[in-house]
């Protein structure tokens, strides 16, 4: 099938960026998304032009590096699904499809689609652990986790930092991101000592970050590749307010 | 180049622990005086990167990815092994020993075998402490299952996304180290060479992705921890950024690089779909539990195979190998998936494909169960292929997945450069020539939180700080070097992109250095690499300048490395005049088509020392011992 490409272009931080058509010939039904794109630049490469730079690595939906916005849709069309894992048979012939990079104050963009996340790194710097230095844990099955809470933990640590839930909200949220990190170590025992510090530092970095608030509306979890839950957004509210009545204790 | 593997002395059982309490200490008051640079944050180095920041080193770690979080550690599906015995079954650590240096089929360092072994136990702890969410039983226990063939249940698992899982512990115990303030992270930054000043390692020069700067750093020492060069081969199971440049620019730098050719090609992976593809995607291994291969039993069998009735399908595992079935080591199954295909029984396009077929266990244990177990791989693979392998088999076929070859290190993890460690996939260490299935991450966690930190310190104690700055003349001239080169890359304005010398070079070593290998078509390899390469060095495309973001350039850097190691990969799959484990040499078979090893002539690793530009490499060897685990012919009949 052949496509029209509508493709944001932005040669660095300071540019001001500005949508490029590109016309996408032979694409292949099998083909990803990602490698849709890959056939593009080869041709502008071929024309001495400068291809469209974007972040991928593993191409199996894990490293959380693909970040398109797709028809204004992170990810695109496909529901539970990074952009490399999005084949070219979800489009049909003769569509014009929209790439741009995601859009949020905390992820300024490098070039064309690549932003910088480092944000969500320095949320988890804040927190997002458990305090065990290498040596000395103890026997593991010393620990024992109920099921059900192992599996919860594990739903919320699918999180793979990619950024869609923020790029999908108005307001640039980073609830869902933060709320997983806090429901991943909050629902196992080992976790514990420090919960009522982690949410207090992880919420209190996300906001220095300059991430906006959330109104509950939800399109961060629409968007998510990995289908976190937006539960853990009101489980984390919970693990808040309490650790504020807390205070410092 | 000497190779002093410095095992240390006395029982196998006693070496490690004995020689734990024996090594030098750095005094605590001066470990923060010590710089090390730690190159990777994969599971390997961001273990190590967070231990040796916790003990209290000076710790500089880098990574290209926009995160450390990112690396290729994170695609890891199966599970990791420890010798816990929470089973009940009859392990043991000398049974994880034992099967590590037979799967390995005799090519490997029983003393470092050991010791991974012993220190899997820790591994499992200190993973549990940090929060990663292991698969629990219903008591609360930790589950485990049986993976890749083996006798035993010794592989602990989170999901089908295990790697991820210990990553991010890994990932998060970096975090809070860099959040400390005892780590500097630089993320999207490359290292393109090592800076070695009277010799000892002791910095490397690196590249800012995004702005291009060129910059140098000194240090005390230097680790490596940039994962394995299976993209050698363009497709492979590997994400995209993976590379040989670091372990390449090192082995230039008079690194020994150890059996480059022995490499995993991994049974189970989707085949490829067009010309398009951009890599291989993996199905868990643990998918050969309840899945059963097969091809039609008569070539150009062209019917669904549904409607292939038993008697005319070929179960060739269980027909070859029926003790182990369906559950042979990669290797065996590799090959055996290769010669159906020859031979003209391969099932879809092209005939690059065979079944591993579900029937019978979703009609023996119920389409539930089967969901759940696999659940994640079924949709993984539906998305992929736009086929259902609840209702039709899937089709597999073999991909290159991981390299058990990697720069030579000894007992403590050092490289030839004195200074200069080397960990998780990016060592050839103790996989020899074929690794078990949930092996790596186990090694990449051992190196980094409980052998590294030890075997350095041990080093630092005795070589002292290095005095190492960046104005002194080995870092400028390493620098021009690297500036020298990328300007070079950005001149040549040729015609053709790097992805296409990539892919070139690729079907090259796949086809002639791939599932099986022979002298002639390892000659014909051995004449066209530097053909490509000539061609490479004047017709190569590179839009744009070196002081941005420039994606092309960063490719082109690392097939130029691909370019050079590739020949390296082929003369020692030529000289290794043996079949073991992923080396099948076909000129070295039984008359039943199986491996013949030639322990009389090739109980060793092959190290290569790098002589200069256009100069044939000199081989060195280190001979192996076997004293605990006698070798004998691998069979799984
Ligand atoms: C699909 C797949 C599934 C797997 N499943 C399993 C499994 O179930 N069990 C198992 O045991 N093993 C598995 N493996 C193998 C295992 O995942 C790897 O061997 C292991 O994760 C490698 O870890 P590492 O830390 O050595 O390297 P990596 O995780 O590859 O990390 C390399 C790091 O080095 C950095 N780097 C590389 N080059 C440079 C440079 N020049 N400059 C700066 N930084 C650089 C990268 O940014 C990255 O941070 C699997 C592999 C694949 C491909
Ligand atoms: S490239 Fe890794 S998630 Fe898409």
């Amino acid at each position: 099938m052949n496509l029209t490409l509508k493709v944001w272009r932005q040669a660095g931080p300071s540019d001001r960026g500005r949508l490029v058509t590109y016309e996408a010939k032979h694409v292949s039904p099998d083909m990803s998304f990602l490698e849709m794109l890959d056939v593009v630049n080869e041709d502008l490469i071929a024309r001495g032009e400068d291809p469209i730079a974007f972040d991928s690595d593993c191409r199996e939906g894990i490293c959380g590096a693909c970040s398109c916005m797709i028809d204004g849709v992170p990810h695109g069309p496909d529901r539970g699904t990074t952009t490399c894992q999005l084949h070219m048979r979800h489009f049909k012939d003769g569509d014009t499809i929209t790439i741009e990079p995601w859009r949020a104050r905390a992820f300024p963009v490098l070039k064309d689609l690549v932003v910088d996340r480092s944000a969500f790194d320095r949320i988890i710097q804040a927190g997002g652990f458990i305090s065990v230095n290498t040596g000395g844990a103890p026997d593991a099955n010393l620990i024992p986790v109920p099921k059900p809470d192992a599996d919860k933990a594990f739903d919320a640590a699918a999180c793979i930092g990619c950024g869609a839930c923020v790029a999908a909200c108005k307001n640039a949220s980073a609830m869902l991101f933060v709320s997983a990190k806090v429901a991943h170590l909050g629902y196992l025992p080992q976790g514990q000592s420090e919960r009522d510090a982690r949410v207090r530092n992880l919420v209190m970095a996300m906001d220095a970050q300059g991430f906006g608030a959330c109104t509950n509306t939800y399109d961060c979890e629409a968007a998510c590749p990995k289908e976190i839950p937006a539960d853990f957004i009101s489980r984390m509210n919970r693990d808040y307010r309490s650790a504020l009545l807390k205070g410092d204790a | 180049m000497k190779l002093d593997s410095a095992v240390p002395s006395g029982p196998i059982e006693t070496k490690w622990d004995r020689h734990r309490s024996e090594m030098k200490l750095v005094n605590p008051a001066n470990k923060r005086k010590f710089r090390v640079i730690v190159v990777g944050s994969g599971l390997a180095g961001a273990s190590a990167a967070a231990s040796l920041a916790e003990l209290g080193y000076s710790v500089h770690c880098l990574c290209f990815q926009d995160s450390p979080r990112r690396a290729h550690s994170i695609a890891a599906q199966g599970g990791i092994n420890a010798a816990k015995n929470y089973s009940n079954d009859g392990d043991s650590v000398w049974r994880l020993f034992y099967d590590t240096v037979k799967g390995g089929d005799y090519r490997a360092r029983e003393a470092n075998v050991y010791r991974l072994a012993q220190v899997s136990v820790n591994i499992i702890d200190q993973c549990v402490a940090q929060g990663v969410p292991f698969a629990r039983e219903y008591g609360g226990l930790l589950e485990n299952r049986s993976f890749g063939g083996a006798q035993v249940s010794r592989t602990f698992y989170a999901r089908g996304q295990t790697g991820q899982q210990l990553l991010l512990g890994a990932y998060q115990a970096l975090e809070r180290q860099i959040g400390l303030g005892a780590v500097k992270m630089s993320a999207r930054t490359e290292m393109l060479d090592v800076v070695v000043r009277g010799g000892r390692a002791v910095g490397i020069v690196a590249r800012d992705l995004v702005t291009g700067v060129i910059s140098t750093h000194s240090a005390d020492a230097v680790v490596l921890a940039t994962g394995g060069y299976g993209n050698a081969f363009f497709l492979s199971t590997n994400a995209k950024g993976c590379n040989v440049t670091a372990a390449w620019r090192a082995h230039k730098r008079g690194a020994g690089f150890a059996n480059p050719c022995f490499t995993q090609i991994h049974p189970t992976c989707i085949p490829v779909s067009g010309d398009h593809q951009s890599k291989l995607t993996l199905m868990s291994e643990s998918l050969r539990n309840d899945g059963r291969v097969w091809v039609p039993k008569t070539a150009q069998d062209r019917r669904p195979p549904s409607e292939i009735p038993e008697s005319d399908r070929d179960y060739y595992l269980e027909r070859r190998y029926p003790s182990f079935g369906n559950l042979v080591p990669r290797d065996v199954a590799s090959r055996a998936a290769k010669a159906a295909c020859d031979s003209g029984l391969g099932v879809g396009p092209g005939g690059l494909g065979v079944y591993l077929d579900f029937g019978d266990s979703i009609r023996r244990l119920g389409k539930s169960t089967i969901e759940a177990r696999y659940g994640n791989l079924f949709d993984m693979y539906k998305k992929i292929t736009a086929e259902n392998p609840y209702e039709a088999p899937m089709r597999i076929y073999p991909a290159v997945h991981y390299t058990m070859g990697g720069l030579w290190v000894d007992y403590h993890l050092m490289s030839t450069i004195p200074g200069m460690f080397v960990i998780g996939e990016a060592n050839f260490s103790d996989h020899g020539a074929n690794r078990l299935g949930a092996s790596a991450l186990m090694q990449g966690l051992a190196d980094g939180y409980f052998i590294l930190p030890y075997t350095l310190g041990n080093y630092l104690a005795q070589a002292g700080n290095s005095q190492a700055k960046e104005d002194q003349p080995e870092f400028v001239a390493a620098a021009s070097d690297v500036k020298a080169r990328q300007d070079r890359l950005l001149g040549i304005r040729g015609k053709r992109s790097p992805d296409s010398f990539h892919r070139e070079l690729g079907k090259l070593l796949w086809d002639k250095c791939g599932m099986a290998r022979n002298a002639a078509g390892l000659k014909e390899a051995l004449a066209k690499i530097p053909a490509i390469r000539a061609e490479f060095w004047q017709n190569l495309a590179v839009p744009g300048t070196g002081e941005e973001l420039n994606i092309s350039l960063e490719k082109a850097g690392r097939v130029a490395d691909f370019l050079e190691f590739g020949e390296l990969m082929c003369r020692d799959a030529l000289v290794r005049e043996e079949s073991c484990g992923g080396h099948f040499r076909e000129e070295h078979q039984m008359a039943d088509g199986e491996a013949k090893r030639n322990d009389a002539d090739f109980s060793h690793a092959a190290v290569w020392e790098y002589t200069g530009e256009g100069k044939e490499p000199n081989l060195h060897k280190e001979s192996l011992t076997f004293e605990h685990v006698k070798p004998s012919t691998r069979s799984y009949k």
